[in-house]
């Protein structure tokens, strides 16, 4: 089976938010709630850099490990899932969880949290028919054939959905063809640049990728 | 177009620049568009950004696109979180609880009840008067309700989601965190009253060292000495002062939500709860057994507010030489209590 996962190219990420807003149109995502986020660092700096984040659908989720009514679970595709009728909207998956993608709407007295509600990977949820569905996890695009919106209407493409494998070709390939030395994550050619101009002996860096065009 | 006016040999030059061409234009195509990739892009991110983002700092060119975010990008202490909960909260809550469970059951079996020593007088001691007791069994049943609900939403899904299936298990479980929720608050307040009301028969005393030397009675011969309320007592208090005020003000962390304390803050406040609440339940057990099971006599003072001579001769044997001489006869007390007699306990002096 499939290994659902979500990748987004930091080098390709724009900040357009376009993923989000297609998240909230795909999936009629309640009032207050938004599944996906766009996160910059170093805004309005030169190396300001941009990811969307979302429900990673982690292997080893953390929000499973606490939930004290067992409410979420992993489909055969590795994405993580949630029952809203077993959620009584405790919050510890959102203390647990790395990418804060738990929200819960807060329309009740003294900040009691509704049931939570997080990205599905477009895979709706467990509900007794097709509108049930989506009136509580919004669209099953899975179901479908489809991907997410958010990666399927990515400008740049630099969020990817789909096949963890397939995902990691992809991204393999771009790192070969964008020439970094050590990977797409840890540094760019106009940095070892700049680090070998310092000084430093890169002979040693991690070959995890190379310049296909400037063998031989 | 126009080589070919050259005829044959121009039709050659021609063949020989294509073949050039493409031999080597290519690679120097390419190389330029790598160059001129690099030389745009955005500069990369460096270790140091992501060691940053590890550590959970966020600075002041941090953007988040959700409205109401105060997160950072990576949240690493739930990690943290879920291990110190589920790895050592969890496993040793249940190994306090229910060790401590066994241990009361071995202690019931060998030792058994603790008998008065001498046949009752007839004549009874005021030891609670009726405000002191309404306050102590609201407290004492919300007490239980908390330590069920909250024992139920640690350990529940592990017993009744597969024993009672989910549609059960859904209205179970939300009615454990609504009641939780509701009456913690209430639980809090009355603590408060309670502990503030009995705090002047809780202050440490000399003797009070004696009788944890002596186990309180199970070391050694006789009892050691005992005022209004013994050593024992007034561990119970003070822990309940304690420990028991924190596990109130975390459960308040973590109830209201809406003060925007932050998520590392909760997931303290929810350790702290546990912690102390499994702690307070396991030593509660104890505090239930010995005032009902454990020692004959005792029960009494807590649901008709009178104790017997020789119950307090036994385990309050400084309170009762105060005292002494306020004992009415059985009769006098009867089933009702008569609000006069119940201003205060029989105590002239805390001790």
């Amino acid at each position: 089976m499939a290994q659902m996962k979500f990748m987004c190219d930091a080098e390709r990420c724009i900040d357009c938010n376009g993923c989000v807003t297609a998240c909230k149109n795909a999936n009629d995502v309640p009032w207050g709630i938004q599944r996906r986020r766009v996160v910059t660092l170093n805004d309005g700096q030169a190396d300001e850099v941009s990811i969307s984040v979302a429900c990673m659908h982690c292997d080893d989720a953390p929000c499973m490990a606490v939930c004290p009514t067992d409410c979420f679970y992993k489909t055969d595709d590795g994405i993580v899932l949630h029952d809203k009728d077993l959620c009584i909207g405790c919050g510890y998956c959102l203390y647990a969880c790395p990418f804060g993608a738990p929200q819960f709407p807060k329309q009740n007295a003294f900040g009691e949290r509704g049931k939570m509600d997080k990205c599905t990977f477009c895979a709706g949820g467990p509900a007794d028919s097709k509108e049930e569905e989506y009136e509580k996890y919004g669209a099953n695009r899975i179901a479908e054939g489809k991907l997410p919106l958010c990666a399927e209407m990515c400008s740049t493409k630099a969020l990817l959905a789909g096949d963890a494998q397939t995902v990691a070709d992809i991204f393999r390939q771009r790192v070969v063809h964008r020439g970094h030395r050590d990977g797409g994550w840890s540094g760019n050619q106009r940095r070892d640049q700049e680090r070998t101009r310092a000084g430093a002996d890169l002979t040693g860096v991690d070959e995890l990728s190379y310049d296909a065009t400037r063998q031989g | 177009m126009s080589l070919c006016r050259y005829g044959p040999l121009g039709g050659l030059l021609l063949a020989v620049m294509l073949v050039l061409t493409a031999l080597l234009a290519p690679p120097a195509l390419a190389q330029a568009e790598t160059e001129r990739e690099a030389a745009t892009a955005v500069a990369g991110v460096s270790p140091d950004v992501w060691r940053q983002v590890r550590s959970g700092e966020v600075d002041a060119n941090f953007r988040d696109t959700r409205f109401d975010s105060n997160y950072n990008l990576i949240n690493a202490s739930g990690e943290r979180w879920r291990q110190l909960r589920n790895r050592w909260v969890s496993p040793f809550g249940l190994i306090a609880v229910g060790g401590m469970i066994l241990a009361i059951a071995l202690f019931y079996v060998i030792v058994g009840r603790k008998e008065l020593s001498e046949p009752r007088t007839g004549r009874k001691l005021l030891r609670w008067p009726l405000f002191v007791r309404s306050l102590h069994w609201t407290v004492a049943t919300l007490f239980i309700v908390l330590a069920l609900t909250g024992l139920n939403l640690l350990y529940g899904k592990f017993v009744f989601r597969p024993l009672f299936g989910d549609a059960f298990w859904a209205w179970m479980i939300s009615a454990s965190k609504l009641a939780h929720n509701y009456l913690g608050p209430l639980f809090g307040i009355l603590l408060v009253v309670l502990l503030a009301r009995v705090l002047r028969h809780n202050w440490p005393k000399r003797h009070d060292l004696e009788w944890f030397r002596q186990g309180g009675g199970l070391v050694g011969k006789g009892h050691p000495d005992a005022g209004f309320a013994n050593g024992g007592e007034k561990l119970w208090f003070w822990l309940l002062a304690t420990a028991g005020l924190a596990v109130v003000a975390s459960g308040f962390v973590l109830d209201f939500p809406n003060y925007g304390q932050s998520r590392d803050t909760m997931q303290w406040a929810n350790l702290i709860h546990g912690v102390g609440a499994l702690g307070l339940t396991a030593v509660a057990l104890g505090h239930i057994y010995i005032g009902t099971l454990g020692s004959e006599g005792s029960l009494e003072a807590m649901t008709t507010g009178y104790v017997d001579e020789t119950w307090a001769k036994d385990h309050h044997n400084l309170w009762y030489e105060e005292v002494k001489d306020q004992a009415v006869p059985e009769e006098a007390i009867g089933g009702d209590s008569r609000p006069g007699d119940e201003r205060s306990e029989t105590a002239s002096r805390p001790g």
